[in-house]
Order: structure tokens, then sequence, then C-alpha cells
């Protein structure tokens, strides 16, 4: 067989793998987004910026000081977190009271700072991230190649996505954290810090960012811009599969890559706006999201 | 409302003695931007509903007059009146899909689909792509007056300008005005008094869409130019800034925020990347101090409504 659908199959299997990162992006973002969003009731528009952040982390780390991408794998998601934190103690905080609308203006204001200081300073072109030495090259499974670092990408942001999953479903911290969702007056009254805890929920999404970053540094240059149009898109991933499920994110992020990644094979003039398509589509069937529930 | 009055005085005579002392091209620029604030004003402001997205009508609506007065020879008002219309067509389509979540929500949708639109534009041939439609002629107004002469364009502006202004004064101040503000205050009980909500928010995005192209179209006539950059996502945080500053829900804030942050980026053009940081900037102040904007405070200050 070497061909689907008229079309070859190593072409088919390269956008489906390509598909997959993208899809490994989407899912670790939204999910970010969306676990932000159920305690704190923001969207953070920052998300985009604090990924590039975290790939720029990745870059300075090694360009700077010489550590290399496995170290900050760890280290670049805590520095873009601790970011995230402050952030959040000294802006976002205020504004808790006020309609949901001021923490998306004011995140959208961030994102542009942000943006605006790396591109002053790194400018608009990319720099080239090196891919470790122990990913590099590829295997050969007969019916494609996939070199070894998307794989990989693959395979540990699927697992990082199930961990959160399992972190918020099905312990007792994440119990807290449900409980702080539904209602955090009642929490709080049970003696549980809200405050410390929204502080330290915003921090992770913010981290989860980063670290798509990371490792998005190798297979697209680090640039300012990088994060940009991305948050656009994960907005209408948010959108489709609504912000009600944690699982939900995550399979909406990965089929969604997919389905832009076969786009590109099959009809390339829309592998832009396929995603922005489909989501006009659920909009009309199911305005809630496929995951979510109407509040 | 002896204020407004006086305020929509102070702005007219101002329009029309400030030519004398300013570039005129800057000043229609500011014209054309504060009725697409206003625009934008009319959705946020009276609808509490935030477009992220509100370029894709100004570069819709530019487009289709650059195209229609370029490629197809129309007359400038048939080619604004062209590109008006397409505005609005969007505006429902886009409206009946928008509409139907809240809050966040809605702005995410709005910022999508402008992308999409973005998009479209970017691979479509008739916009000629990152070059934009350039020369477009500004041609001569009812067979009379030649826009070339700047004075006569310069007219023709501050007509749309005040014309489209006063419209939305006078929506806002409109029973029709007066349930929207009812919805943005309490949808709930605006819908259990027997308002088709729904259909008020459409109608209220549907004009602020077909408005927003006016200002759109127009610009394009101006400046002889449509180009990707009106329809970007950074003209829909632009309007979004420009509103915020000059104030949500005032009736001359959108027009004071248009004129400053215009000027602002006539200043700061050759600095590059710092246009954006300050725009971010003023977003953070005036969100965390400054929620009210210049007219909101100014009005707080005099006591009556700006």
């Amino acid at each position: 067989m070497s061909e689907i659908f008229g079309i070859p199959v190593q072409a088919f299997m390269g956008q489906l793998l390509i598909g997959l990162i993208n899809g490994s992006f989407y899912a670790l973002l939204s999910l970010g987004l969306a676990v932000i969003f159920g305690l704190l009731n923001i969207i953070n528009f920052t998300h985009g910026a604090q990924y590039m952040m975290g790939a720029f982390c990745a870059y300075l780390l090694l360009n700077k000081i010489g550590i290399g991408y496995w170290p900050a794998l760890v280290i670049a998601p805590v520095i873009v977190g601790v970011t995230g934190v402050v952030i959040e103690r000294t802006m976002l905080k205020r504004l808790y009271s006020l309609d949901h609308l001021y923490g998306l203006l004011l995140t959208f204001g961030l994102a542009l700072i942000i943006q605006g200081l790396f591109r002053n300073e790194y400018g608009t072109s990319g720099q080239p991230y090196a891919m470790p030495e122990a990913l590099s090259g590829g295997r050969n499974l007969g019916f494609m190649f996939p070199p070894n670092y998307r794989a990989w990408v693959i395979a540990f942001s699927l697992v990082v996505c199930l961990a959160t999953w399992f972190t918020i479903e099905r312990t007792k911290l994440g119990s807290y954290l449900r409980a702080a969702t539904e209602n955090p007056v009642l929490v709080q009254a049970f003696g549980i810090n809200v405050p410390r805890m929204i502080t330290l929920t915003y921090g992770f999404g913010v981290a989860l960012a980063a670290l798509a970053g990371v490792m998005a540094g190798p297979i697209y240059q680090v640039s300012p811009q990088m994060g940009a149009d991305l948050i656009i898109v994960v907005f209408a991933v948010v959108v489709i599969g609504g912000m009600g499920s944690i699982m939900g994110s995550i399979v909406t992020g990965f089929s969604l890559g997919v389905v832009e990644g076969l786009t590109k094979v099959f009809y390339p003039e829309a592998s832009n706006t396929v995603i922005f398509v489909i989501m006009a589509i659920v909009l009309l069937f199911k305005p809630a999201g496929l995951f979510g529930k109407e509040r | 409302m002896k204020a407004h009055r006086v305020a929509f005085a102070v702005m007219v005579a101002a329009l029309l003695v400030a030519p004398l002392a300013v570039y005129p091209v800057f000043l229609m620029k500011v014209m054309c931007f504060a009725l697409f604030a206003s625009a934008f004003n009319l959705l946020i402001g009276y609808g509490g509903l935030l477009s992220f997205g509100h370029a894709m009508f100004l570069g819709t609506a530019g487009y289709a007059s650059a195209h229609a007065a370029k490629v197809w020879g129309f007359p400038p008002e048939f080619a604004i009146l062209f590109g008006t219309a397409c505005a609005a067509a969007l505006g429902l389509v886009t409206g009946l899909l928008a509409i139907r979540r809240q809050g966040i929500y809605f702005a995410m949708i709005t910022l999508a689909l402008a992308q999409m639109i973005f998009f479209f534009y970017l691979q479509a041939p008739f916009t000629h792509g990152e070059d934009g439609i350039q020369g477009v002629p500004r041609g001569t107004l009812f067979a009379l007056f030649d826009l070339n002469n700047i004075w006569a364009m310069y007219a023709v502006v501050f007509v749309v300008f005040v014309g489209g202004f006063l419209l939305i004064y006078r929506t806002i101040h409109s029973p029709f005005g007066q349930v929207l503000k009812a919805i943005r205050e309490n949808e709930p009980r605006a819908i259990s008094l027997g308002y088709d909500t729904a259909r008020y928010k459409l109608q209220a995005y549907v004009l602020s869409a077909t408005l927003a192209g006016v200002a759109g179209a127009t610009k394009a006539i101006v400046f002889q130019l449509a180009s990707l950059t009106d329809a970007h996502w950074s003209m829909s945080g632009e309007v979004v800034l420009m509103t915020l500053l000059g104030g949500l829900g005032t009736i001359f804030g959108p027009a004071a925020g248009a004129l400053v942050i215009v000027s602002m980026e006539n200043y700061l053009a050759q600095l590059g990347a710092w246009v954006t940081i300050t725009q971010g900037v003023i977003f953070v102040i005036c969100v965390l101090a400054f929620r009210r904007g210049l007219v909101g405070e100014l009005a707080r200050l005099l006591r009556k409504p700006l």
C-alpha cells in the first residue's frame, strides 16, 4: 500500500505526525487555559506569550549558561510559572470582584508588553534551538520514518496531560480544586487557603504553557511572535471543546491537531482556517461545546 | 442633555478649526478611528458584549470599497455604500454564531472568526496579499466634488463621522438603546419582561458592524489603500484600547481615545515595538487603575454624563 485516498502514504503519515505534534501543543495550552479559567474565571490571553517565554527561557539557558534541554524542561516552566505567580499576586488578584472581561483585557495588555519587549531584544526572526542529542535521528517503522524528537514530544505531552487529568480528577488536592471551582467561599470556610490555591493554579497553568514552549523550541524556531497567532487557534479549540472538562480539552486538542494536519494533505488552502470553520459548525449545533456544560 | 450638546458643539467646532493648524490627513484618520471606536462602544458600552474581532468589519469594508472603486470603477459614494453593505452582511453571519455564547466566550468566538476572515484575505487573490489594494482612486462624489481636493475629502469624512456619531447617539437614547442597557445589566430579567434578548443583541451587533464598516470603507477611500493591517487581530485590540482609554459606555470617550491612540502611534511610529509595548502598558493601567477612562473621569469631575 503506497497510497491512501490517492495521497502518497509518506505524505499522509508525515502530515498526520505534524498534526499530532500541533495537537500536543493545543492540548497542553487549552488544558492550561481550562485549569486557569475553572478557578479564576479569567481567560488568560497572556498564555501565548508565556508559551513563547518558555521557549526563550530554554534558549537563553542553553546559550548563556550552557544548561541543556533536559534540565530546561523543568527549569523554564518553573521560572515562567513564578512570573505567573507574580502577575497573579500583583495584578489579577485585584480584578476578581469585577466583570471577567477585565481579566481578558489585562492579560491581553500583558501579552502585548511581553511580546513587544522580546521583539525589541531579539527582532522578529526566529532563533534556532538545537535538538537534544539523545533524540536526534529517527526510527524506521516500515511504513513511516518519524524523527525521535517528534515521537518524544507527542508521548511526553500525552503523559503530562494525563497526569494533570489524574491530579485534578482523582486526588485529594484535585478534589479541593474542583470544590473551589464550584464554590470558593464554602471551601474557604472549611479552612482551605483558597487565595493561595488560586495563585498556585495560575502558576501551574502558566508553567504548562511554558513547558509546551520548551518542547516547541527544537521544532519551530524560537521567536517573539510564536505564541501570538497560536493562542487564537487555541481559543477556538477551547470554544469547540467547551471548558467543562479536563479530558475534553485533551481530546479536543489532539483531535483538532490531527484534523488540521489532514486538511493540509487534502485541501491545503483551508488548513489555516479549518479549526475556525469547525468552531462555527459546533456553535451552530452545540453552542456549549462538545464537552461543555451550559452555565 | 445640555452637557451632551455643549460637548458635541465643542467637538464639531474643534473639527472645523483644527485643519487650519493640524495636517488634515491626520485628522481624517482620527475621525475614521473615532467612528470605528464609537461603533465598537455601542456593543460593549451599551450591550455589554466585548467583541475581539471588530477588525474584520473594518478590513472587509475597506477591501470591498477599495475593490469596487478601483476594479469596478464605482464612484466613491457607491464604493463606501458597497463596503458598508459587505460589513453588515458579515456582521449578520458572524453575529448569528457569536451571540450564541456570552461574556468571555463571545470575545473568544469573535476573535476566532476574525482570524478566519484574516486568513481568507491573506490567501484570496483580489486582496493582493501583503501588498494590499493600492492606488484606490478617490473619484468624484455625486459626479460633482473631486475628492482629490483635500478639503472636499475632509468635508466628506467630517459629514460621515458626524452623521455616524449622531446615529449612535440617537440609538443609545432610543427605546432600543434602553433595552440594550437593560440586557447588559440583567439579561434574565430582560427576558422575564418579555424581550427577545437574542434579537436585540444581534441587531446591536449588526448595527455596530455596519458602522465599523462605514469607518473602514471611508478610510480606504481617504488613504487610497486597503491592507491586511486593518483586518489583523492587533487592530481589534487597538479599537478595544481606544474605547477603554476614552471610557467604556461614554458617548465621547471612544472619539477621545481614538485621538490619543492615533496621535501616540504617529509620534512613536519610528520606535517599532515600543508602540506595542506602550499600548500594552496603557491597557494594564486602564484596567487596574483607570477603568472609567478619560471621558469617564472627566464626567465624574463635572458630575455630568458625557
